[in-house]
C-alpha cells in the first residue's frame, strides 16, 4: 500500500493506529470522569484500557500487512516495519503492565482510574519516538511520554518516596529535554531541517560530518537521550524513580518507555546523524561504562527492586552495544534483545509487585527466602526471568545476548564483545542469589508468603512473558526475520540527491 | 534405522520424563525416574555393536534450527564421544539408584534435574555444531547448580556459586570466540555457518586470531577439566555436593573438558595448540596437576576430598596424553577419561554409603571397619587399587598406554608422570589403610551394616566394568582407534 502524504487521507490512514489510540484515550477520559469511586469502576477502565491497546494493535497489524510505506519523502512520520514492530512492542508491554495493575493498584487501594488514561497517554507518546521522521515529533513523543509518567509516578499521593520520584523524575526529565532540545536546534542550524532523512541527505551533500554546530548539536542528542534511557553517568535518576514508582509502574518504566527512548536514539542515529562524526565514539563509550557501571553497583543492592533497576541500567548498555554496532545486524539486534529484554524485566517486575505487602514498597533480596517451597510456579517464573536476565540457554536472554554479539564482532567491536560477556559474568553475581533465596535458602517462617495474590490478569500476564521467553529461546526464527526486515529500514538517505527529488529514505 | 534417531531420542527422551517426573506424585518420582535412566541406558547400548569404527562420525543428523545464522541441529558419534556417551547413560541410572537413600526432601525436582543434566551431558557430547554445543554445554550447568545448592551439604551455597561463576568465565570467552571464528570463517568463504566441518574446513586463514580463540577455548575446557591454577572449585563443588552429583560431576562433567580439547580445540586451532611455548606450558601444567594433586590428596582428612584431589591428578594424565599426541597416548587418555569415569563413580558411591551409615568423611572417623563390614571393604579394595593403577584393573591400562605414547614425545614429563602413580598408591592405600584396616578403636563402627541389595545393584555393574577393562580393553581400543587416528592427523602440522 502506497501512502501519499499529500493525501489528507492517506495521511490519516498512516497515522490510523495514533488516532485510534487517542479515540480511545478520550473515550477512556469521559468514562473515568464519570465513574471513579469503586473497584469495579477501576476495573472497566483496566478493561477498556486493554481493549483500547488491542485495537491500535490491530490496526498497526492492517498497516504491517498491507506494506503500508511513504509515497516519496516521509515528512513527520515513518511508514516502515521498525515502526510497527516497536508500536507492538510498546503496545504489548502496555497491556502486560494494564494486566498487573489490576492486582495492586486494589491492594494499594489506589482508587484513581486516571491511572490506565495516562498509561495509554505515555503508550501514543512512545508510539510517536519511534514512529517520528521528524526530530520535532521525536520531541513531542517524548514530552507526551515523559509528563504522563511524572505523573504516574507519583500517583500513590499517600506515599513519600512515591512523591519524591515523581518530583526526582520531572526534575531531571525536565533537564534531559533540554538538552534534547537544545540539540535539535544546534542540528537544525547546521543542518536547517528537523527532517531525519534530510538530515542525512543534507550532511552528506554538503559534507557536514566534521562542522562544529552538528557536531555539539549531536553530541547533546545523545546526552538528552542517554538520560532518557538511564546509561552511565546519566542514570543517577533511575534507581531512585524506580524505586519510588508504584512497581507496575517501575515496570513500565524499565521496559516500554526505555524501549521507546532506545528506539528514538536507534532512528535518529540510524537514518539521520549516522554521518555525523561523533556518535558511534560517544556511543561505544557509553555502552562500555554503562556495562560496567551498572553491572558493578547493582552487586550492592539488597533491595530486589533497586537490584533490577541497576539491571536495566545493565541491559541499557548491552543494548547500546548494537546501537554502536550500527549496521542492519546491530539494528536486528537491538530489536530482538528488546523484545527479550521487555518480557523478562516485565516479569521479574510483576513478581516484586507480587511479594510486595500493602504500603511496603521494598521487597529484599533475602524476602524471598523459601519462596519455592510455598509457591513453587511464582518461583520457578522468577528463576527463569534471573537466567534469561543472566542470558542462559533456552531463554529469550540467551538469543538476544548472542545477536549482539554478533553484531559486536561483525562490526569489530572485539572489545566491546568480551565486555558484555564479562559483565554478564559479573551480573551473575546479583542474579543468582535471587535464584538462591528462591531455592537454596529455608523460608524465615511458614507464613513468610502467605500474602502473595496474583489475580486472574496477572496471571495470564506472567504466562504470556513465560512462555515468550523460552519459544523465543528455542525458536527464534519469526521474531529474528521480523527484526531483521525492521531493522533493514532504518538506514541514512543516500547522500547525493538533487532537490526536490529526495530518495525516500523509508519508501522501499 | 536405529542410527536415523537414536542420538535424537537420547537427547528428548530425558527431557520428556523430567517433565513427567516433575508433575508425578512424589513418591513415584525416584521410581520415574529410575526407570527412565534405564531405558536411557537400554536406548544406547546397541549403539555399541551397531558402531562401525573405521566410518568415523556416524549415527547423524543435520536439520536446520536457526538458518538466519546458519545454526543446525547437527548431532553424531564417533570412537571419541561414543565412550562418553555411554559412560553417561551407565551412570544415570546408578546414580538416580544412589540417591534413593539419601534425598529425603524435594525429590521430584532433584530427579527432573537429573534428568535434564543427562540430556545437556550427551548434547556435549554428540553435538557437530558449535551453536548447539555451547547451548547443551550452559544448559548442564543449570541443574548441576541446583543439585549442589540445593541439596548439598553445609556450605553449598558458596560452592555451587564458585562452580558456576568459574565455568561461566569460562564458556562466555568461549562464546565470544566461538562468533569470532563463526565470522572470520564467514567471511573469508561466504557461507555463515556454526556447523562443525565447515568451520574445521576453513581454518586454516585466522593468522594471529587463531590464538586468542585457541584461548578462549582453552580457558572454558581447562576450567572444566580442571587443569592445574583452574582447579580450585573442584574440591569444594564435590565435598558439598551429594553424592550422584560428585559422582556425576567427576564421572562424566569433568570429561566435557578434555573431550572439548580433542574434538574442538585441538582440531580446530592446531597451530597455536601444537606452538612450542604453548605445548611446553600446558604439559607442565598437565605435570603439576598430576604431582600436586597427587600430593595435596594426600593430606587430606576428609575421604571425599581426596578423591576430588585425586581427580585433578587423573586429569592430568589425559591432559599429558593428549598432548604427547601418539596413537598410544591418545589411546591411552581416552581410556583414562572412561576409567576415571568408572572407578571414581565407584568411590565417591562408597564414600557416600559410608557417610550414610556414619554421618561422616573424614578418615580418622573410621579404622578396622573390615571386620565389621567385609563387603564394603572388598570393594573399597578394588576399586581403589583400580584407581591407583594396578595391572589387571581398568587403571593400569589407560595410564600404562598414556605412559607408553608419552615416553616417545616427552620423555622427561613421563618420567615425573610416573611418580604419580606412586604418588596415588601412596595417598589412596594409606587412606585404606585407616579406613578398613587399623584396630576398630572407634564403638560407633561396632555396629556398622553391610552393603545392601540396593548398594550392590549400584556397585556390582562398575565392578565388572573395571575388570573387564583391565583384564580385556581390545574391543574399547579398536573402536577408538580409528577415531584417534583421526584426531593425530587433523591436529598434527600439515
Amino acid at each position: 500500500m502506497r501512502l501519499d502524504f499529500g493525501n489528507p487521507g492517506d495521511l490519516l490512514r498512516a497515522l490510523l493506529p495514533e488516532l485510534v489510540l487517542s479515540g480511545w484515550i478520550m473515550v477512556l477520559l469521559l468514562v473515568v470522569g464519570w465513574r471513579h469511586r469503586t473497584v469495579r469502576d477501576l476495573r472497566i477502565a483496566g478493561w477498556l484500557a486493554l481493549a483500547a491497546l488491542a485495537s491500535t494493535a490491530l490496526a498497526v497489524f492492517w498497516l504491517w500487512w498491507n506494506t503500508a510505506r511513504a509515497e516519496g519523502l516521509a515528512t513527520m512520520i515513518a511508514v516502515d516495519d521498525f515502526r510497527f514492530l516497536t508500536a507492538w512492542l510498546f503496545l504489548g508491554a502496555a497491556a502486560l503492565t494494564v494486566l498487573l495493575s489490576f492486582d495492586y493498584l486494589e491492594r494499594e487501594e489506589l482508587l484513581v482510574p486516571e491511572y490506565y488514561v495516562l498509561l495509554l497517554l505515555a503508550t501514543l507518546g512512545m508510539m510517536f519516538v519511534s514512529g517520528g521522521e521528524d526530530l520535532m515529533v521525536i520531541f513531542l513523543g517524548l514530552e507526551l511520554m515523559s509528563v504522563a509518567l511524572y505523573v504516574l509516578a507519583g500517583i500513590n499521593r499517600k506515599s513519600a518516596r512515591a512523591a519524591e520520584a515523581a518530583l526526582k523524575y520531572f526534575l531531571i526529565g525536565a533537564f534531559a529535554s533540554g538538552f534534547l532540545l537544545y540539540g535539535i536546534a544546534f542540528v537544525f542550524g547546521a543542518t536547517g531541517t528537523t527532517n531525519l532523512a534530510l538530515i542525512a541527505v543534507q550532511i552528506g551533500s554538503l559534507d557536514l560530518a566534521r562542522h562544529p554546530l552538528l557536531l555539539i548539536g549531536t553530541a547533546l542528542v545523545l546526552v538528552g537521550f542517554a538520560f532518557k534511557v538511564a546509561a552511565v553517568p546519566f542514570h543517577m535518576w533511575a534507581p531512585d524513580v524506580y524505586d519510588g514508582a508504584p512497581t507496575p509502574v517501575t515496570g513500565f518504566m524499565a521496559t516500554g518507555v526505555k524501549a521507546a527512548a532506545f528506539a528514538g536514539l536507534f532512528r535518529v542515529i540510524g537514518e539521520g546523524l549516522y554521518h555525523a562524526g561523533v556518535w558511534r565514539e560517544v556511543v561505544y563509550g557509553l555502552a562500555l561504562v554503562t556495562m560496567i557501571g551498572g553491572n558493578l553497583i547493582a552487586l550492592a543492592q539488597r533491595s530486589l527492586k533497586r537490584m533490577l533497576a541497576y539491571s536495566s541500567v545493565a541491559h541499557a548498555g548491552y543494548l547500546l552495544v548494537a546501537v554502536a554496532a550500527g549496521s542492519s545486524a546491530g539494528a536486528a539486534a537491538f530489536l530482538f534483545y528488546l523484545v527479550a529484554y521487555t518480557l523478562m524485566t516485565l516479569a521479574a517486575f510483576a513478581l516484586v509487585a507480587a511479594k510486595g505487602r500493602h504500603g511496603e514498597s521494598d521487597v529484599l533480596i533475602d524476602d524471598l527466602a523459601g519462596l519455592s517451597r510455598q509457591r513453587p510456579w511464582l518461583a520457578f517464573l522468577l528463576a527463569l526471568c534471573m537466567l534469561s536476565l543472566l542470558g542462559f540457554p533456552p531463554t529469550a536472554g540467551f538469543v538476544g545476548k548472542w545477536y549482539i554479539l554478533l553484531a559486536a564482532t561483525e562490526a569489530g567491536y572485539g572489545l566491546l564483545a568480551a565486555a558484555v560477556v564479562l559483565t554478564s559474568v559479573v551480573s551473575a553475581g546479583y542474579y543468582l542469589p535471587v535464584v538462591m533465596a528462591l531455592y537454596m535458602k529455608p523460608e524465615p517462617s511458614p507464613d513468610a508468603h502467605a500474602g502473595i495474590r496474583v489475580g486472574g490478569p496477572a496471571r495470564a500476564a506472567l504466562v504470556v512473558a513465560a512462555v515468550g521467553l523460552l519459544l523465543f529461546g528455542v525458536r527464534p526464527n519469526r521474531l529474528l526475520e521480523l527484526s531483521q526486515q525492521a531493522g533493514a529500514v532504518v538506514r541514512p538517505a543516500p547522500a547525493v540527491v538533487p532537490a526536490g527529488a529526495g530518495s525516500p529514505p523509508a519508501g522501499r | 534405522m536405529y542410527a536415523r534417531w537414536v542420538l535424537t531420542a537420547l537427547l528428548a527422551w530425558p527431557l520428556a520424563a523430567a517433565v513427567a517426573v516433575a508433575l508425578a506424585p512424589p513418591r513415584w518420582a525416584k521410581h520415574l525416574a529410575l526407570a527412565a535412566a534405564l531405558v536411557e541406558f537400554a536406548l544406547s547400548v546397541p549403539m555399541w555393536w551397531t558402531f562401525v569404527p573405521a566410518d568415523g562420525l556416524q549415527f547423524r543428523i543435520a536439520a536446520q534450527w536457526i538458518p538466519a545464522w546458519g545454526i543446525w541441529y547437527a548431532v553424531g558419534v564417533d570412537g571419541i564421544s561414543l565412550f562418553m556417551v555411554l559412560l553417561t547413560t551407565l551412570l544415570m541410572p546408578l546414580s538416580v539408584l544412589g540417591s534413593y537413600a539419601a534425598i529425603q526432601q524435594r525429590e521430584r525436582g532433584y530427579y527432573a534435574l537429573l534428568l535434564v543434566l543427562t540430556t545437556g551431558m550427551i548434547g556435549v557430547f554428540v553435538a557437530l555444531d558449535l551453536f548447539f554445543f555451547y547451548v547443551m554445554w550452559e544448559v548442564m550447568l543449570i541443574p548441576m547448580y541446583f543439585i549442589i545448592g540445593v541439596w548439598g551439604g553445609d556450605n553449598r551455597l558458596y560452592a555451587a556459586l564458585k562452580f558456576f561463576i568459574y565455568t561461566m568465565v569460562g564458556s562466555l570467552l568461549m562464546l565470544v570466540a566461538i562468533i569470532g571464528l563463526w565470522y572470520v570463517v564467514g567471511r573469508s568463504t561466504g557461507t555463515y555457518s556454526f556447523d562443525y566441518h565447515h568451520l574445521l574446513g576453513n581454518v586454516d586463514g585466522l593468522g594471529s586470531l587463531a590464538y586468542w580463540f585457541f584461548g578462549a577455548f582453552f580457558l572454558a575446557f581447562a576450567i572444566k577439566v580442571p587443569v592445574f591454577p583452574f582447579h580450585t572449585w573442584l574440591p569444594d563443588a564435590h565435598v558439598e555436593a551429594p553424592t550422584a552429583g560428585s559422582v556425576i560431576l567427576a564421572g562424566i562433567l569433568l570429561k566435557m573438558g578434555t573431550y572439548g580439547f580433542l574434538r574442538f580445540a585441538l582440531p580446530l586451532f592446531p597451530g597455536p595448540a601444537l606452538h612450542p611455548t604453548v605445548q611446553a606450558v600446558i604439559v607442565v601444567l598437565a605435570l603439576i596437576g598430576i604431582v600436586y594433586g597427587g600430593l595435596v590428596a594426600m593430606v587430606q582428612p576428609d575421604f571425599k576430598k581426596l578423591i576430588a584431589y585425586s581427580s585433578v591428578a587423573h586429569l592430568g594424565f589425559v591432559m599429558l596424553g593428549i598432548w604427547a599426541l601418539t596413537l598410544q597416548s591418545v589411546q591411552g587418555a581416552l581410556l583414562v577419561m572412561i576409567n576415571h569415569g568408572i572407578s571414581t563413580a565407584a568411590l565417591f558411591f562408597l564414600v557416600g554409603m559410608l557417610y550414610e551409615r556414619r554421618h561422616s568423611r573424614r578418615i580418622d572417623a573410621y579404622g578396622g571397619i573390615a571386620k565389621v563390614v567385609p563387603i564394603l571393604a572388598a570393594t573399597l579394595t578394588i576399586v581403589s587399587l583400580s584407581s591407583i593403577g594396578l595391572p589387571g584393573t581398568n587403571g593400569f591400562v589407560g595410564e600404562f598406554l598414556v605412559l607408553l605414547g608419552a615416553f616417545r614425545t616427552y620423555p622427561i614429563a613421563a618420567g615425573i608422570a610416573t611418580t604419580g602413580v606412586i604418588i596415588a598408591a601412596m595417598y589412596l592405600l594409606g587412606a585404606l589403610q585407616r579406613i578398613i584396616f587399623n584396630p576398630l578403636a572407634q564403638p560407633e563402627n561396632e555396629r556398622l551394616p553391610d552393603l545392601s541389595a540396593r548398594e550392590l545393584a549400584i556397585l556390582v555393574p562398575l565392578l565388572a566394568c573395571i575388570i573387564w577393562l583391565g583384564v580385556y580393553p581390545q574391543p574399547f581400543l579398536a573402536r577408538m582407534e580409528p577415531a584417534a587416528r583421526q584426531f593425530i592427523e587433523l591436529v598434527r602440522p600439515r
